[in-house]
């Protein structure tokens, strides 16, 4: 607490010494209130981090960042009219939010304004919609569940699936890419259980589960949900696969589900525990500077900014227009833009591809079954 | 039968914390007229004032139990009483209501701006092993929790009914005004009241915490269930609100399995719109005299 | 009303019409949502300033206007129908709401409303095919009327004054007629206020109702700023949010809901220095008000005025309070 304070005041101080500097500003506009803060304060945190380590190595284009934060309050309405004040602010680029729900509602506004927007959400809706000034910082679940389902096909041999949802705007995408994929694989949905966001008992969900014979369950709930799932599989002894997405096996949730996490298993996209020495160098930083483990929403936030400044840079000039055109097409490679930790492309939607991971948790640890390609 | 077992089981078990919310939400409302809307907040709070206890003081867990607990009847008891509630208490119920509600808000983000946004991992202090009953799976930690909220609930009634300062407290809660003529102290049967409040959420906080992990946000769906449960019940009534909340327990997690996992937590609202319509005192409650 | 107060409300009006004149559009769009927000806290103040009802529905009855006013332009229809439309279904939710939940025990409007925004909420994001879901509803168009459209902010900003100072023209005209000073009499002593004829509870309802038709139109002026609604936004947490403006502004003045919602929409921007602590302060400051002034805003100032001047005489229809 005390060095909350400290590291306040000494943010401020810097803040109010920044605008002597000529600078180039963005905005920060993540849900730090509200059912989103736990994601939107990581997502904020690698932001942050990012441009502080692009400031003190110079700038971009020797000019120093001024990066601006607005809470969104995980509200679609107050999520617009920040972005929207952002624009007013004269950012060049904007950095949120992480929760769809709000995405979907604020990106009208940056591209009315053409300014080049970086969100974290996964919602398979944002990149349909033909929005030139979006862009995403990790692929969509119309991306990720169809690698996934392939691996349950292909190597784990699953011919009838039990489906666990979060029946919010995250789990509903992930429910449906699933469907889809599940006619491709000619799977059989022998259940299909939707959960509450915030729900902390599982048990109900879990008789269901055991009583529908499936032989593996995809779970595609938020962290701290999906670590109270799987304390209750552990105790009503459930012992078929769990498979799901960074949600299930991410670091938090092993933290908080400890040894019930063991056995489960699925697909990372941006994890700490990716083994990429990179990705573990910046992991140590964070926790060094924050005092917690940052989970995939703080990466995705942390390559955003190295992403911004690389493109920044290749176009010459902080144009925003020029930024978004740009983006499309084009691929950041690690070696030449190291801050993105891992080569990234982005298609003419907006929506990205990389490397992906299939890791089972092993004795409290992710362990790398599978390196799956970019699709 | 499985099936329905471990159903009934877990319901229980989740519905004897939801009973000792409950149980303290209509304590308050007797003695001060209090509608708490912070109730699902003050069982959030403990677990932290614990987990600061371990990790700040390095203390072992049942001395940051204790810890937690003074904290708890200092913050959540004596201060709650002495500087909102008695102030306000002339001004009627709604300043207050909204007062209760700005305290949630508060506590839920002063726990995350000073202690993180994200859940942490609570000790269990009951062993996790779980037997197979019937074909249901039982753990140790659900029964003792039944067992530990039974035992306090029951005692609270005992010391209710069979010591004298319990008898004055209720005395405090059906007529103040006659209690003080009789020689009460009103005024501490009030305290006592905040008190026992206190402690009830600090027993339901530990409780709870190991399974449900120590989250800012925890409190705002146990504040409404404790709310439903002691509605009810019967908002006049300790064992309205025991049984208030055990039925929610049990009938949150039926409908999740018979009805729809997509309006599991209509089911009790459903009930209580049934229970205001058709027996407004609650299940157990007696009429109030008093319009309120 | 006096000429000096009639000169004050001309000025009130023209500040109104020159406040986004030059502003960006961030400044317009909090000043829209602020009238908005404005029109359902007026109508809570109805039910709770003037009749002394808790509704803890108001966000769900503007969701009501909301989506009905979205899934109606959305088809076709003028906004102007589908926001009478919004208005009509709301009052007439609340007069279903309202009935039987006042016939049992006065306090008891407060847990049913609360039990029915939950309820709402679930049915909104479950129905899928007609609702859109968790994913909402986008894409609403915003009205034009006689060949202007108000697409751009500063059009709309006037669209939406006009639909604020309306309501606030209907709302007038309603607490000055019989009907509504008979509120005022039933709020400064119901018992005597009964045995003058008076049938409380159907005038109870009356003021639930219509206050809840505050709140579908300002459900149906939502829908068009945002070009966007989801089930989340009309959640029971935005009720309370409402119920807190009107209190913190004060209940039971004709302004306070407007100075509350202008509070509680723009607080966080002036203690945005704060970073992450302004909802910590800003809970903190609600609960020191609540204790010094459980009138609110205005309940605060009268009480300063008085100290100035002493011999100035209370009003003592809110000497009482309003109570649960």
């Amino acid at each position: 607490m005390i060095n909350k304070l400290v590291y306040a005041t000494a943010l401020v101080t810097t803040l109010a010494a920044a605008p002597a500097m000529a600078e180039l500003k963005v905005g920060s506009i993540v849900e730090l209130s509200g059912p989103g803060a736990a994601a939107g304060t990581n997502f904020r945190d690698g932001v942050k981090m990012g441009f502080e380590e692009i400031n003190d190595a110079g700038g971009v284009l020797n000019e120093q960042i001024a990066v601006t934060e607005y809470d969104s309050q995980t509200d679609p309405q107050v999520s617009r009219a920040m972005v929207q004040k952002a624009i007013d602010d004269g950012v060049y680029a904007i950095m949120g939010t992480v929760f769809s729900s709000s995405t979907v509602v604020n990106m009208l506004v940056a591209r009315q304004a053409g300014i080049p927007q970086f969100t974290g959400s996964e919602a398979p809706s944002i990149t349909s919609m033909n929005n030139p000034y979006i862009f995403r910082t990790a692929f969509g679940s119309q991306k990720g569940v169809p690698k996934m389902a392939k691996y349950m096909a292909d190597e784990m041999k699953v011919k009838k699936v039990a489906i666990v949802w979060a029946n919010t705007e995250f789990g509903k995408g992930g429910h449906t890419s699933f469907l889809k994929e599940a006619e491709n694989h000619g799977f059989e949905i022998v259940a299909d259980i939707p959960t509450e966001q915030a729900q902390s008992d599982f048990s109900a969900d879990i008789v269901k589960l055991k009583g529908a014979q499936a032989d593996a369950a995809f779970v595609y709930v938020t962290e701290e949900e999906s670590a109270r799932f799987l304390r209750e599989a552990r105790k009503q002894g459930v012992t078929i696969p769990l498979v799901g997405e960074t949600t299930l096996i991410g670091h938090k949730v092993i933290e908080l589900a400890g040894e019930a996490a063991n056995g489960a298993m699925g697909h990372v996209g941006l994890t700490p525990d990716a083994n990429i020495p990179a990705m573990t160098e910046m992991v140590e930083k964070f926790k060094a500077k924050f005092n917690y483990t940052p989970d995939h929403n703080a990466i995705k936030g942390y390559t955003a900014a190295y992403a911004l400044k690389c493109v920044t840079e290749m176009v010459g000039e902080p144009d925003s227009q020029a930024i978004a055109e740009k983006m499309h097409g084009l691929t950041l490679k690690a070696a030449d833009c190291p801050g993105v930790l891992m080569d990234v492309s982005w298609d003419e939607t907006g929506e990205m591809s990389r490397e992906s991971f299939f890791v089972q948790v092993e004795n409290g640890k992710q362990v790398v079954k599978a390196v799956l390609p970019p699709n | 039968m499985a099936e329905l077992l471990q159903l009934l089981i877990s319901g229980l078990a989740a519905g004897s914390i939801y009973a000792l919310a409950a149980v303290g939400f209509t304590l308050l409302w007797q003695a001060s007229q209090t509608i708490n809307f912070a109730q699902g907040e003050f069982v959030m709070l403990p677990a932290f004032f614990v987990l600061i206890g371990m990790t700040v003081f390095g203390l072992p867990l049942w001395l940051s139990i204790v810890f937690g607990l003074a904290l708890a009847l200092l913050i959540l008891g004596v201060a709650f009483k002495r500087l909102i509630v008695e102030p306000m208490l002339p001004h009627g119920t709604l300043p207050l209501v909204i007062a209760t509600i700005a305290l949630g808000l508060l506590m839920k983000e002063s726990v995350k701006e000073f202690y993180g946004a994200t859940a942490q991992p609570f000790p269990a202090i009951f062993p996790q092993t779980v037997y197979n009953v019937a074909g249901a799976s039982v753990s140790v930690q659900d029964i003792c929790n039944l067992i530990v909220s039974m035992l306090a609930i029951g005692s609270l009634q005992l010391f209710l009914n069979r010591t004298r300062t319990g008898r004055c407290m209720q005395a405090t809660a059906q007529n103040p005004a006659v209690a003080e003529v009789l020689g009460v102290n009103v005024k501490r049967m009030v305290l006592y009241t905040f008190l026992i409040n206190a402690a009830l959420a600090t027993i339901a906080s530990v409780l709870i915490s190991p399974i449900y992990l120590a989250k800012f946000s925890n409190g705002e769906t146990l504040g409404l269930v404790a709310f439903i449960a002691a509605i009810v019940g019967g908002f006049n009534q300790i064992r309205g609100a025991l049984v208030g909340g055990l039925l929610i327990g049990v009938i949150d997690n039926l409908s999740a399995v018979y009805v729809s996992s997509e309006y599991r937590s209509a089911m009790p609202l459903i009930l209580l719109i049934a229970i205001i319509l058709l027996r407004p005192q609650g299940l157990l409650g007696t009429p109030e005299g008093r319009t309120v | 009303m006096t000429r000096s107060r009639i000169t004050l409300l001309a000025l009130a009006i023209a500040a109104l019409v020159v406040a986004p004149l030059g502003q960006g559009n961030y400044i317009i769009y909090t000043l829209c949502s602020w009238l908005v927000f404005s029109i359902a806290a007026m109508g809570l103040n109805l039910t709770l300033g003037y009749a002394g009802q808790v509704s803890l529905a108001q966000a769900g009855f503007m969701g009501i206007g909301a989506y009905i006013t979205a899934l109606m332009t959305l088809n076709g229809v003028h906004w102007s129908l589908a926001a009478f439309i919004s208005i009509v279904s709301s009052f007439a939710v609340g007069l279903a709401l309202g009935y039987p939940a006042l016939r049992v025990q006065h306090h008891f409007l407060a847990f049913v409303t609360l039990a029915f925004n939950t309820l709402l909420f679930l049915v909104l994001r479950n129905e899928e095919e007609i609702t859109g879901g968790s994913f909402g509803l986008v894409g609403m168009p915003r009205p034009s009327f006689f060949g202007i459209s108000t697409d751009g902010n500063l059009p709309f900003y006037y669209f939406s004054l006009v639909c604020f100072l309306l309501s606030t023209g209907v709302l007038w005209w309603i607490l000055r007629s019989p009907w509504g000073r008979a509120f005022k009499a039933l709020r400064e002593n119901p018992i005597r206020a009964e045995s003058l004829g008076l049938k409380i509870r159907r005038q109870t309802l009356l003021a639930f109702a219509i206050g809840s038709a505050f709140g579908g139109l300002a459900g149906a002026m939502q829908t068009p700023l945002v070009q966007f609604i989801e089930p989340g936004s009309f959640a029971l947490i935005h009720s309370l949010k409402i119920l807190l403006m009107v209190v913190v502004g004060g209940s039971g003045f004709f302004f306070g809901p407007m100075l509350g919602a202008a509070v509680v929409i723009l607080l966080p921007e002036l203690l945005r220095f704060t970073e992450g602590y302004y909802l910590i302060i800003y809970a903190a400051l609600v609960i020191v008000l609540m204790v010094y002034s459980p009138n609110g805003l205005i309940g605060l100032g009268q009480k300063l005025l008085e100290k100035v001047r002493p011999k100035h005489e209370a009003r003592h229809d809110l000497k009482q309070g309003v109570s649960l």
